[in-house]
């Protein structure tokens, strides 16, 4: 860097200043995101002794200006003189971690904890820890809150005294008396407990997770139930039962209907984390106790897991414990009266399949999913059929093809275009499981339908959804049963469905191959050039640009760069732009 | 976190998916018309989730009324029906236990007008019962929100289905805490912290006539219980901070606003620090939720008394709201200039000198303000006479601050309204200092040029320096972090 100081004198830090000064918060906020140029400009022994005091001096600005800031300096190592000078990020940084808004302060604490890494662990100890220290013991509950995110990354470097000392300022904070500083310290439990000894973790880890865990405020509470997974990772098999599973047991029974949420949607996590025995004899209950919560939110949660927590289930007696325990709950479920709990069920139900077999799926499961195809709710209906392949590997699809068709053909129809665009979505996936009669005798009617949607992203969709069915069944299919279809609608007095024509012909061209796009196609296409409307046009010279490479040269010049001609000198103007593009691109000009 | 269901889908649904059977192809409506036309205007009401399920009906031994039995009896009976009311009925089923419901309601209103006009039936027994009952009644975890994103403006309020008793308990408790036998002394025992911070907990109902009652304990607690002021006043904070920074949804806000407005009015002079804190680092962030228009006008009486309390405190105040003013929501924006309005009808001469200058930066920029509606409510404070009284006796500074922005936009507003009302402020400007007025019209083009200039000037200097940037970065390597 030394070379480069010849160039500082050109950039009194005074201008630079006045630049991160400015009146205007937006240019202000333009030179704090530079702010490594400037330190760039000035030079590393100048960035430290004039930049950062003056950024320290000057942290009262708009919350914007400050987050940018704390992103900056989290990446400063260098600017500053590398890990040598690291600490010296450290003031500015400390007043970021304490400012009120929390999308700033937790900016600068990531900042502070990518930093702390390029500490030596000297410097950890002589300049970080402390830092850590009066965070800790801010007067306002920002800068504890702050405080909270730091202790895991210095206490693996650090001596035996200092340790002692941070584990102490964990347990005052997992006190506090402000919610907001107690839901810090329980969000970074988990985080603490593995970075800890063993034996800390025993005594002081549990005593604080069992407070938080039985907090007066369910904010607090459901935060322990997060942490809950890393303790339990961490403790040896035969301590869970005493030094956890109290805890938890009263979680999923917790009053607050967040806390027992929080256990659902942990369920799988929870499970892995303390192994098949608890399992078998705590969550089991547990489990069917939250499928059957009396909020529906509890349910939908804990029925997205029950896939998952069938899957995890011992092996050794899963059938027994999924027939005799989860499938009752699971039948509930199915008609329950909420539609998200429904819904939420239907996107994992087909799972269970592999899990069961075909001889259970067929007796218990089968029933369940016709029912579920016959929901009053699309996205239920919907869900069940993205599923499709699931069932399809253990019993084939067929046994379900009779409920299916009707639901299929419901969901096409659907007043929401949303639930349209999803079940085209899985045409091509349907059509390769039912194989191609099935589909052309009871689906090809339907696909065509989309074609002339008034909804311009379901006729979209469906002129993707052709080029991949085309794919799925090869170009002669398409020769027989759709391109005739879609070359007809080149005729159809609706300019729009006319379009449709050429943008069903963009998508094909490729997969159809040249016989079919020069012989078929390209005829249509030309003849559409000459049409009244001038959206017409304009996309016969793009559809032309986009079927020129499938075509071969003969074919180009003597059929596609007459009509480009022609085109360009249109009366139109974006017919003009377009057709001029398209010469270019083909190299036809 | 926040987790969001919608239970009224059912609902919904069904009537969706009998219209489908009907005629499936008339009723196409996309997913956009607005959420007030999409959705039945049907009142939906929901009751906690612990009193669900019980399934067993409920029997309760009916008791003589209060006043059928001899003085001496009534205080023993008094409790025994306070305990009776403790049971809970589940009323989202609304066949069961029809009889016992009507019971407990009787009873319930027997008990209300029994606390609003008997004497000596407050034994020190009775206050655990009634403070149980009472807890036993209102204290539950409340149902999640209805919708994915409540909206109190377009959306119908969940209403409590067990209003019918809720209301009755309700009554009763704030009789009970209004009656003449009523002593603190012997209640506080019992009506503690935790049952403040439960209550607190309940102002996050969705049902308003459950907020109104709400206040109304709330305030009466506040006035009777000197040892829980302090904590109360600390629980709100936290509310409130809570409702800032981590989940902008609480449904109290503006009850407890309008609380601590009084509270407020009653403080005593000069102001503790723990105070101005609170007005600081509370009142003011406030400001920058997105569901300010709901309580704003209870923020902004908030404010404005404690100017009037502790008028040095209005420079802090000023600085805050210019520091939160909205950049992109016009309305905030109208709602922010209303509240300066109020702030500036109250200030003194002296505060108006020292936050004038950022002050009439941003009017000048709300007064060139693209959205009409924003330029106008700037424009409207030439109307005020207090306020004129205090730009004339400045006139010096903010002149030059606001010319030119009004010389601009008197020549470019698309509003021929706000070009007008410019007009008049402009006039009113030339007639308070021609002198000045005439100088700022006869630099305004050097002065652009000037401004130009330095534009150019600054562009050139970030020029060089990412020149340099480009030449370091390629001489050492990987010195720049991406």
């Amino acid at each position: 860097m030394a070379g480069a100081d010849g160039d500082d004198s050109l950039y009194p830090i005074a201008v630079l200043i006045d630049e991160l000064r400015n009146e205007d918060v937006q240019l202000r906020l333009n030179s704090i995101k530079k702010l490594s140029t400037i330190a760039l400009a000035l030079g590393v022994e100048r960035t430290r002794t004039e930049l950062l005091p003056f950024l320290t001096d000057t942290i009262y600005d708009e919350d914007e200006v400050l987050l940018a800031l704390a992103e900056q300096l989290g990446n400063f190592t260098m600017l500053v003189g590398g890990p040598e000078y690291v600490h010296c990020l450290l003031p500015p940084l400390e007043s970021l971690a304490t400012v009120e808004e929390t999308v700033v302060r937790d900016k600068a604490v990531e900042s502070l904890r990518k930093i702390s890494q390029e500490h030596s662990p000297v410097d950890l100890e002589v300049h970080f820890e402390p830092l850590v220290k009066r965070l800790a013991s801010g007067d306002w509950f920002t800068s504890r809150t702050s405080a909270c995110g730091l202790f895991s990354v210095c206490y693996p470097r650090v001596s035996s005294t200092v340790k002692a000392e941070i584990r102490q300022h964990f347990r005052t904070l997992c006190s506090d008396d402000t919610p907001m500083v107690r839901r810090a310290a329980a969000s970074k439990l988990g985080e603490f407990a593995k970075v800890l000894e063993l034996d800390y973790v025993k005594s002081d880890i549990i005593s604080l997770f069992t407070a938080l865990a039985s907090d007066e405020q369910d904010s607090v509470r459901l935060l322990a139930v997060e942490a809950c997974v890393s303790i339990a990772t961490l403790l040896p098999q035969e301590d869970l039962e005493t030094l956890v599973m109290p805890t938890l047991r009263q979680a999923a029974e917790d009053k607050s209907w967040r806390v027992r949420y929080m256990v659902a949607d942990k369920f799988s996590e929870l499970q892995k984390a303390v192994g098949p025995e608890i399992t078998k004899n705590d969550l089991v209950p547990a489990f069917q106790n939250l499928l059957k919560d009396c909020e529906a939110e509890v349910r939908a949660a804990a029925a997205n897991k029950v896939k998952e927590f069938c899957e995890n289930l011992p092996e050794d007696n899963r059938e027994q414990i999924i027939m005799t325990h989860i499938l009752p709950c699971v039948k509930e479920l199915v008609s329950d009266t909420n539609q998200h709990v429904k819904s939420a069920l239907a996107s994992v139900i087909m799972g269970l399949s592999t899990i069961l077999g075909k001889e259970n799926t067929i007796e218990h499961l089968l029933p369940l999913f016709l029912a579920q195809l016959k929901d009053e709710c699309p996205e239920v209906r919907l869900n069940i059929i993205s599923n499709l392949d699931c069932v399809n590997e253990v019993i084939g699809i067929r046994q379900l093809s009779q409920s299916l068709l009707p639901a299929i053909v419901e969901l096409a129809e659907d007043a929401k275009w949303r639930v349209r665009l999803a079940i085209i979505e899985y045409m091509p996936l349907l059509a390769g499981q039912l194989g191609v009669e099935f589909f052309d005798e009871k689906l090809n009617t339907l696909c065509m339908a989309w074609l002339i949607d008034h909804v311009y992203a379901i006729r979209e969709a469906a002129t993707c959804n052709l080029m991949k069915l085309v794919e799925k069944f090869g170009a002669e299919w398409a020769q027989n049963t759709i391109v005739p279809k879609v070359l007809g609608m080149a005729n159809d007095p609706n300019y729009l469905h006319r379009m449709t024509t050429l943008f069903c012909i963009n998508a094909l061209s490729e997969v159809c191959g040249q016989e079919i796009t020069t012989k078929q196609m390209l005829p249509v296409v030309v003849k559409m050039a000459s049409d009244q409307v001038a959206n017409v046009r304009f996309n016969v010279a793009k559809s032309l640009q986009k079927i020129g490479p499938v075509l071969d040269n003969n074919a180009l010049q003597t059929q596609v760069k007459p009509v480009l001609e022609q085109l360009k000198a249109d009366s139109d103007m974006d017919v003009k732009y377009f057709a001029q593009e398209a010469l270019t691109v083909l190299a036809l000009a | 976190m926040v987790v969001h269901g919608d239970s009224s889908a059912p609902l919904h649904s069904r009537a969706m998916s009998s219209a489908a059977t009907t005629s499936p192809s008339v009723d196409k409506v996309d997913g956009f018309s607005r959420k007030s036309v999409r959705k039945a205007k049907q009142k939906r009401s929901q009751s906690s989730s612990q009193f669900r399920s019980q399934g067993k009906p409920i029997e309760l031994t009916p008791l003589p009324l209060l006043k059928d039995v001899p003085a001496p009896e009534q205080p023993e009976l008094f409790l025994k029906k306070l305990q009776q009311c403790c049971t809970v009925f589940d009323f989202m089923d609304t066949l069961s236990d029809l009889k016992m419901k009507e019971y407990k309601r009787s009873t319930l209103n027997e008990l209300v007008d029994y606390v609003t006009v008997s004497r000596g039936y407050l034994t020190e027994q009775a206050y655990p019962e009634v403070v149980k009952m009472v807890s036993h009644n209102i204290f539950r975890t409340l149902p999640p929100s209805d919708s994915n994103e409540f909206d109190p403006e377009e959306d119908e309020p969940t209403l409590e289905a067990s209003w019918p008793h809720l209301q009755l308990v309700y009554e009763f408790f704030i009789r009970f805490l209004e009656s003449q036998e009523f002593q603190p002394s012997i209640a506080k025992k019992y009506i503690d912290q935790k049952f403040v911070l439960q209550l607190l907990e309940l102002f996050d109902s969705e049902d308003p006539r459950e907020r109104d009652y709400l206040k109304t304990v709330l305030h009466r607690i506040y006035g009777k219980f000197l040892g829980l002021r302090a904590f109360i006043r600390k629980q709100i904070n936290n509310i409130f901070l809570r409702f800032v920074y981590e989940t902008e949804h609480f449904n109290g806000v503006a009850e407890l606003l309008e609380i601590l407005g009084s509270i407020i009015n009653g403080f005593a002079l000069p102001l503790k620090a723990e105070h101005k804190q609170f007005l600081v680092k509370v009142l003011i962030p406030l400001h920058t939720v997105r569901s300010l228009s709901l309580f704003h006008a209870q923020l902004a009486y908030c404010i404005v008394q404690f100017l009037e309390k502790d008028p040095t405190l209005t420079e802090p105040v000023i600085r805050g709201l210019l520091k939160f003013w909205p950049k992109t929501c016009s309305q905030k924006e109208v709602m922010f200039l209303g509240e300066l309005e109020e702030i500036l009808d109250v200030i003194e001469p002296t505060q108006f000198v020292k936050i004038q200058e950022p002050l009439f930066k941003q009017i000048s920029r709300c007064v060139s303000s693209p959205h009409f509606q924003v330029a106008e409510r700037a424009l409207y404070y030439w109307n005020n006479e207090y306020i004129m009284s205090l730009i004339e006796e400045n006139s010096s500074v903010i002149l030059p601050i606001m010319f030119a922005n009004l010389y601009r936009i008197s020549k470019e507003h698309w509003n021929p309204a706000i070009v007008a009302l410019v007009y008049n402020v402009l006039k009113a400007f030339m007639e308070m200092n021609s002198t000045l007025f005439d100088e700022l019209t006869a630099s305004y083009k050097s002065d652009r040029q000037r401004e130009k200039k330095k534009e150019k000037e600054r562009e050139e200097l970030w020029k060089k320096l990412e020149d340099l940037e480009l030449k370091r970065g390629l001489r050492s390597d990987g010195i720049i972090p991406t």
